[in-house]
């Protein structure tokens, strides 16, 4: 489904951030991807979501070639896969029924839709209660929660968490670990990167472990070694 | 879907305006500055033209004829200064019968120069012709038209008194100059002034869209297409327009109140307020639609540069 054939990245001022990266991911599968900071995790995303285009190599979804997207079409494609990111990346002056009723809009959904959907989707987060709610109001496992809504709302292929505990507590990063894990049973592949220890060894999924820029490990039903 | 989305789009531009209440009123405020630029730019422009208007109406040769002149030689002479493109017809022709009764009139109260007058017996007044130019670098022509005739009736008899041009020569000369510059000066300063704070407004509304960077990148994430996010921002860049350039309009009512008086009196009956109040269908086109326009370009300008993600 999602296939890294051989990709390296080299920046402009000749930082290598990635450096002949391959791997596969089979759909309906959780994977973890673990590291240091500046290992490459991001870039990694990055390259996925058509934010970087590669140096060298290729990334494909199923056969398409992202780099090789128009401008309309990888809006399209975005639309099928969620993110959900460390700090959130709520719109500050919108609450919360129109942060996720946004990504709705944007995918070209009708108002009936968004109408039905988006008490739907808070319940799933066990948020129906915070709907017209600003992000300001929320705590920060709550804007996560949010956040995560917005990204499953469009009924994505995958989702990706970019460190998506980073910046909460034990409690509510169980939580999020939950709602991950109930969201990949539900059918939806998960990509997740974290720095956290606990969250890999409870998880007890695919791990790919990076390290300056290079894939070091790839264990099924991996544990956090670094 | 075309109509929903227009829909989204101008919802959300209304609600993002609303919102970012602080941002959207000190944006208002430094548009308010530009379009009070232009609306005083439109006012001086009127005021300077109307000066200069009146400059020029006040300027023109008279050719006095003496007394012996015949009123079909000077009605003919008369005839061939119209034909000439640079006179503005029609050429005034004064009688001496005319000219008497104003030297009268204007000598009323001189008890003295009267008596004189009419111990005289006869009108010592020739007619005169009062010719005015077009452009005031015009009259150097049209006075050498006027001395080549006489040139040409010197052996016959010549019926021209005198041309007062070459007493006025050098009032008129200093008046074409300041005319000319007060014009193009007022030209530079208008662009100028139009273009800086039109770079103000830009600058000021780019950075009320840089504190959406984010937003604009989440936008962009979640397959917004392009369009779709910088709808919003046009919307609300153009009620920033729309509603400073109101307020401006209702700036300009007690200020031109105020001044109206005085450019009354200073400028020899202009008075701005009126102008204003006559006018305003124009000014207000203008006012508005150059606040739509700044408004909304520059939003639409300044989101292009986060959309590249």
């Amino acid at each position: 489904m999602i296939h890294f054939d051989n990709v390296s990245k080299v920046y402009p001022d000749s930082s290598i951030a990635l450096e002949e990266v391959s791997f596969t991911i089979m759909p309906n599968e959780f994977v973890s991807i673990v590291g240091h900071s500046g290992a490459g995790k991001t870039t990694l995303l990055k390259m996925f979501l058509g934010e970087e285009t590669p140096s060298k190599g290729k990334v494909f979804y199923e056969s398409t070639d992202i780099s090789k997207l128009s401008k309309k079409n990888m809006d399209l494609f975005r639309r099928k896969i969620g993110v959900v990111f460390q700090d959130f990346r709520l719109i500050p002056n919108k609450n919360v029924y129109e942060n996720i009723a946004f990504a709705m809009e944007a995918a070209g959904r009708t108002d009936a839709e968004i109408e039905a959907d988006v008490p739907h989707v808070l319940d799933l987060v066990d948020l129906g209660k915070k709907i017209w709610n600003f992000p300001h109001e929320l705590s920060g496992g709550e804007k996560q929660r949010v956040s995560i809504a917005r990204a499953i709302v469009n009924q994505p292929d995958v989702i990706i968490a970019d460190e998506p505990t980073g910046n909460l507590d034990p409690l509510n990063t169980f939580d999020i670990v939950q709602i991950l894990k109930k969201i990949n049973d539900l059918g939806t592949t998960v990509i997740l990167t974290t720095h956290n220890k606990g969250v890999i060894d409870s998880l007890k999924k695919r791990v790919l472990t990076m390290e300056n820029g290079r894939i070091v490990r790839d264990d099924q039903q991996g544990k956090y070694v670094i | 879907m075309f109509w929903i989305k227009a829909k989204r789009i101008v919802r959300a531009g209304f609600f993002s305006f609303w919102r970012n209440g602080f941002i959207s009123l000190s944006s208002i405020l430094v548009m308010m500055v530009t379009l009070f630029v232009i609306g005083s730019v439109i006012f001086s422009s009127v005021v300077l033209k109307s000066t200069l208007d009146q400059i020029r109406e006040k300027v023109d040769i008279n050719v006095y004829f003496v007394t012996e002149a015949s009123e079909k030689d000077i009605l003919e002479m008369k005839k061939s200064l119209e034909q000439l493109p640079e006179v503005v017809k029609p050429v005034i022709y004064v009688s001496r019968e005319e000219v008497l009764e104003a030297f009268k009139k204007r000598h009323k109260n001189d008890q003295f120069t009267i008596q004189a007058l009419d111990e005289l017996g006869e009108n010592p007044l020739g007619a005169t012709l009062n010719i005015k130019a077009k452009d005031p670098s015009q009259y150097e022509s049209i006075a050498r038209f006027i001395e080549s005739k006489r040139a040409q009736s010197v052996e016959t008899d010549n019926i021209i008194d005198k041309v007062n041009y070459y007493q006025n020569k050098d009032a008129i000369e200093r008046l074409t100059k300041i005319i000319k510059s007060a014009n193009s000066l007022g030209f530079v300063l208008t662009l100028f002034l139009v273009a800086i704070s039109v770079l103000i407004t830009f600058n000021t509304i780019r950075l009320v869209i840089y504190m959406s960077r984010d937003e604009i990148s989440v936008m962009r994430l979640v397959g917004a297409s392009d369009r779709y996010i910088r709808g919003p921002f046009f919307v609300a860049g153009a009620i920033y327009g729309f509603l400073s350039a109101i307020i401006t309009l209702m700036i300009f009512y007690p200020i031109t109140l105020w001044l109206g008086g005085a450019t009354a009196n200073f400028f020899v009956g202009l008075n701005v307020f009126n102008y204003y109040i006559a006018n305003f269908g124009q000014i207000f086109l203008i006012i508005t639609g150059s606040g739509i326009a700044i408004g909304s370009i520059s939003s639409y300008l300044a989101v292009r540069k986060y959309l590249r993600v």
